[in-house]
């Protein structure tokens, strides 16, 4: 079995946002980088778990973005998968990212190509569902946990309210989501292997964008807590009802 | 035309279509055409009265096997109806349905598309929208540069438009491919409204210090009529199930009213709850960092303090 797991670079969750030139580029002064934790914690942590039980499974990776991206690529190499694909493309464009995998994953013939539901940057949530254009192959989203018996895939997914199970057979792509797997860290030996597993640049193909970002804003700042005092509850049922009008 | 993607579950029109017509409908006024509907399969609910919300006509694919959701083949349906319809924007609500087949409809139409969006499009110059990013710590304005544009909206950014019109009902008939998915079981829990589709919502973190000091938030949660959610700590130590995590790695949410009780106010966790209307934060930390992000606070004991606050809340129910 081959899998394909998508792997983009984000911000740390804890990195201060901020723009610069007039508010178009996201400011990178100071920021530390990481694996999308979806992609980190959930996609890949599965297909390692699938080598596991299985150690003819094969783990390819892929990054779409420029050679900034290598360290993260290394250090998702450092957690496992056997070799890594860097396109070297850094348009943001979901649509462009999205066609630039879809052609990695057309000759790479994956049975099983696994994103995170979203990064934490741009908040797409579009990647899986894309490639499932792209390829005409299912897609499974918000997929909490995945089995593999054969050809066949048993996957449960999230849906609003609840948890669907269903049976489907390979190949698949799924959007991954916390339940797939539990984190881990990258230990010595991984690391050490990581430094010699082959990275593969492929020039860029897909240079057409569909969408522009034109600026980015902060929200606006809370006018200020009010506070009301604890014995007394009865106040903030009536601000609530009154002022803000919500119960 | 401004077409709208109507989400079902279980024959059920869901409440995030309501307001994904009232966008696009808005949208189609801004651009001075029509706002439609397309229903996949069939539904308990009266869909004529989808017209409430801004829809002129409901186009309806009566097939009963589009009543099971894949996005794969409701992808390659949409495309193909909003083709024959000669749509030119498509407008998805964000919720799981949405985001699933959204972007596959813009690969199908070849679109640009903007996930996630908060407000109605800039249609002066251009066709600018914009859309949260950074898990909600930022607004990014992203112009789709194509003849056809797809949209889903986050819930609770818009609100339900409701008003008094009739949608009339056209049937059509596209080809629906077979489905590869066979759906084996379905677990629902019962009688709780989905976090993301909530108005109210009640939510606990460490400093409740237990699973079993839980009940004090259920009580209020049920004076509200509210549903529950937590802090990631919380769901970590299973102390509650990890459908309830809100946060930047959980759900995103925008309820009108978000009680936060016994949480400290992480950035990850504000990710996930900051475009809440109105923000309350009960905490014995005064310096608490939630404090800062929120619209009330109290500071003090939550063991008090939330009793006392279904008790008002009863109180003033019984009043009124």
């Amino acid at each position: 079995m081959k899998i394909l797991v998508c792997i983009s670079k984000t911000p740390d969750t804890t990195a201060k946002i901020a723009f610069t030139e007039g508010n178009t580029k996201f400011d990178e002064n100071g920021v530390q980088w990481i694996i999308n934790p979806y992609d980190e914690w959930y996609s890949l942590v599965k297909a390692i778990v699938l080598k596991e039980k299985d150690p003819g499974v094969i783990i390819h990776l892929i990054t779409v973005g420029g050679s900034d991206t290598e360290p993260i690529i290394r250090k998702a190499l450092a957690l496992g998968g056997d070799e890594a694909i860097r396109v070297n493309n850094t348009n943001t464009d979901s649509m462009v990212v999205a066609q630039e995998i879809a052609a990695i994953a057309k000759e790479g013939a994956y049975d099983l190509i696994l994103t995170g539901k979203e990064t934490i940057d741009y908040n797409s949530a579009s990647i899986g569902s894309m490639l499932c254009a792209l390829l005409d192959t299912t897609f499974i989203p918000n997929a909490i946990a995945l089995d593999i018996n054969g050809t066949t895939a048993l996957v449960k997914r999230e849906i609003d309210g609840g948890e669907e199970s269903c049976e489907t057979s390979l190949p698949i792509i799924l959007s991954c989501q916390k339940g797939m797997a539990e984190q881990r860290i990258p230990n010595m030996r991984g690391i050490m292997a990581a430094r010699t597993k082959p990275l593969k640049v492929v020039e860029a193909s897909i240079h057409n964008a569909t969408t522009a970002i034109k600026k980015f804003d902060m929200p606006p700042p809370k006018s200020g807590v009010k506070l009301v005092d604890a014995g007394n509850m009865d106040e903030l049922v009536r601000l609530l009802k009154e002022e803000a009008k919500v119960i | 035309m401004v077409l709208i993607y109507i989400d079902q579950d279980d024959q059920e029109i869901k409440k995030a279509s309501f307001e994904a017509i009232s966008y696009g409908a808005a949208l189609a006024k801004q651009l001075g055409t029509s706002a439609e509907a397309l229903l996949l399969g069939t539904v308990k609910d009266n869909v004529s009265d989808l017209g409430k919300y801004g829809a002129s006509k409901v186009h309806q694919l009566n097939n009963i096997a589009l009543n099971n959701f894949d996005a794969s083949v409701h992808a390659n349906v949409v495309a193909a109806a909003a083709k024959l319809l000669g749509a030119t924007v498509l407008i998805f609500a964000h919720n799981i349905n949405g985001r699933a087949i959204a972007p596959a409809v813009a690969v199908k139409l070849s679109a640009g598309i903007v996930t996630g969006a908060c407000a109605l499009p800039n249609t002066d110059t251009g066709f600018v929208v914009t859309k949260t990013v950074f898990s909600g710590k930022a607004f990014a304005s992203i112009q789709i540069d194509t003849p056809v544009k797809v949209i889903s909206i986050n819930q609770n950014s818009f609100g339900v438009v409701v008003g008094d019109g009739t949608a009339t009902i056209q049937h059509i008939d596209t080809p629906v491919p077979a489905s590869k998915i066979k759906i084996t079981a379905t677990d629902k829990i019962k009688g709780e409204v989905p976090l993301t589709e909530a108005n109210l919502v009640v939510s606990g973190g460490r400093g409740l210090k237990g699973p079993e000091h839980w009940g004090i938030l259920l009580d209020l949660a049920k004076s509200l009529g509210a549903s529950t959610a937590c802090s990631r700590p919380v769901s970590d130590a299973d102390w509650r199930p990890h459908h309830e995590h809100v946060g930047q790695t959980g759900i995103q949410i925008a309820p009108n009213l978000y009680i936060a009780i016994g949480i400290s106010g992480a950035i990850q966790h504000l990710a996930g709850v900051n475009r809440s209307k109105t923000i309350v934060v009960i905490n014995k930390d005064p310096e608490a960092p939630f404090f800062k992000a929120a619209d009330y606070g109290v500071v003090g004991d939550a063991f008090e303090i939330v009793p006392a606050l279904t008790a008002a809340i009863l109180k003033s129910k019984a009043g009124a």
